[in-house]
């Protein structure tokens, strides 16, 4: 027996990354972040922007997402979301155009205020990564 | 009977428009190997989706207050159609075959006294759809501009229809597209999205004790939106798949038979040729013997 768990991350048009003998999976669930080891009790959480970040023995992998659903089941985690890129691989212009267009939707009026603080949030996160 | 040359022309013509059915025949054939592969690439997601979707509305057990998009508005009165088809021609009886479906359930809400209307998806439904519905069709979309099926078109879709739904401008929501089974065979679907509420059979599946962050109707009030997104999406690439594999296999069909009408062509002109040849030589003897 292998001391890690499998993960898929699957978006819409394919499956974006499998990997097995993951040891630990942060997830920027909406609750806060949320870090997933091997046996962890099953789960469903859905996520907010933010960063995940794969351990697979001493190697660490991050990958931005904007939304998400996360399964957690008999040591398998899938990961469904509509929009990731990986961190190594970042178009900063993108990252740009995507914040201008969040600051956009920001100043609209009739936002309520959960989702004022998710594009807050998420104009933080872009940020941070356009900085590194 | 035709003269030697309209039949020359005739070949001609016939073997022009062979070679232009293959041509098609091969754009459609490593169009559809494309389209094939992204329809299996996107399987997925729309499975894990509705596996989760499943698994939570099992959590729910009181119907009342569960979000709207899962049982409904507690009414059956007016029926929305989202009618999927290409944005092309010439590929057989795709388009044909997801507008028969359609009609049969437009003609069944239509008896029972409840309001239709219809969203067509693609230009050539719409083309089909006018004349006999006119009146029925609140919206036509097209994607002709976008070179390959893309999540942001079918999520274009999914927020019309979320809107609509949330101005209660329909109870029951089904979308029409074709499913891709192989190359010959495509099955025209019909499926519920609004309301999504599980059938028995399929509830009883799956009994997992989950963890749920947040409370389930907060995920599940997220979750439907996207999930409406995802069953469009899955019909498009379905679809498209659909579209080359009968465009192809109409192709292949419409080349062969075009090579046999200029075998029977080729034959009747030879025969004809023949038959001149004959008379003329008739002639010259009958001519001679006269003499």
């Amino acid at each position: 027996m292998s001391d890690g768990f499998n993960l898929e991350i699957v978006n819409p048009e394919k499956s974006f990354l499998s990997l097995e003998n993951v040891t630990e999976v942060v997830v920027p669930a909406f609750e806060g972040e949320m870090g997933i080891l091997k046996d962890h009790i099953s789960i469903i959480s859905f996520l907010k922007p933010g960063i995940i970040k794969v351990f697979t023995g001493s190697e660490e992998e991050k990958f931005y997402v904007e939304d998400g659903i996360v399964e957690f089941k008999d040591n398998n985690l899938s990961i469904l979301t509509s929009h990731i890129f990986d961190l190594k691989n970042v178009n900063k212009d993108k990252v740009n155009i995507s914040i201008t267009e969040t600051e956009k939707e920001l100043s609209k009026d009739d936002l309520d205020d959960q989702k004022k603080f998710l594009l807050n949030h998420k104009i933080e996160i872009l940020k941070s990564i356009n900085l590194n | 009977m035709a003269s030697l040359d309209d039949l020359k022309k005739r070949i001609s013509s016939v073997k022009s428009t062979q070679k232009i059915t293959k041509a098609m025949k091969m754009v459609a054939a490593s169009k559809l190997r494309r389209a094939q592969e992204n329809a299996e690439k996107g399987r997925p997601y729309s499975d894990k989706m509705n596996n989760i979707i499943l698994n939570l509305s099992n959590n729910i057990t009181d119907d009342e207050n569960s979000p709207k998009l899962l049982v409904g508005s507690g009414e059956d009165k007016v029926h929305l159609c989202i009618v999927m088809t290409s944005d092309r021609g010439l590929c057989g009886g795709f388009n044909t075959n997801i507008i028969k479906k359609a009609k049969l359930y437009f003609q069944k809400v239509l008896e029972e006294g409840k309001i239709l209307k219809i969203i067509t998806v693609g230009s050539k439904g719409y083309d089909q759809l006018k004349r006999a519905y006119k009146e029925n069709i609140i919206e036509k979309i097209s994607f002709k501009e976008s070179k390959y099926v893309n999540y942001f078109d079918a999520d274009k879709v999914g927020k019309i229809i979320i809107d609509k739904f949330e101005k209660k401008e329909f109870d029951v929501c089904a979308i029409f597209y074709n499913q891709f089974k192989n190359v010959i065979t495509q099955i025209p679907q019909e499926q519920k999205i609004i309301p999504l509420k599980a059938s028995e059979s399929e509830r009883s599946s799956s009994e997992d004790n989950y963890e749920f962050e947040p409370e389930e109707d907060e995920i599940l009030s997220n979750l439907l939106p996207k999930n409406i997104s995802t069953q469009i999406f899955k019909a498009m690439l379905e679809n498209s798949a659909s579209e080359q594999g009968s465009r192809m296999s109409a192709m292949d069909n419409a080349t062969r038979n075009a090579g046999e009408m200029v075998d029977k062509l080729t034959i009747q002109y030879n025969r004809s040729r023949q038959a001149a040849i004959t008379k003329e030589l008739i002639e010259i003897i009958s001519g001679a013997e006269s003499l």
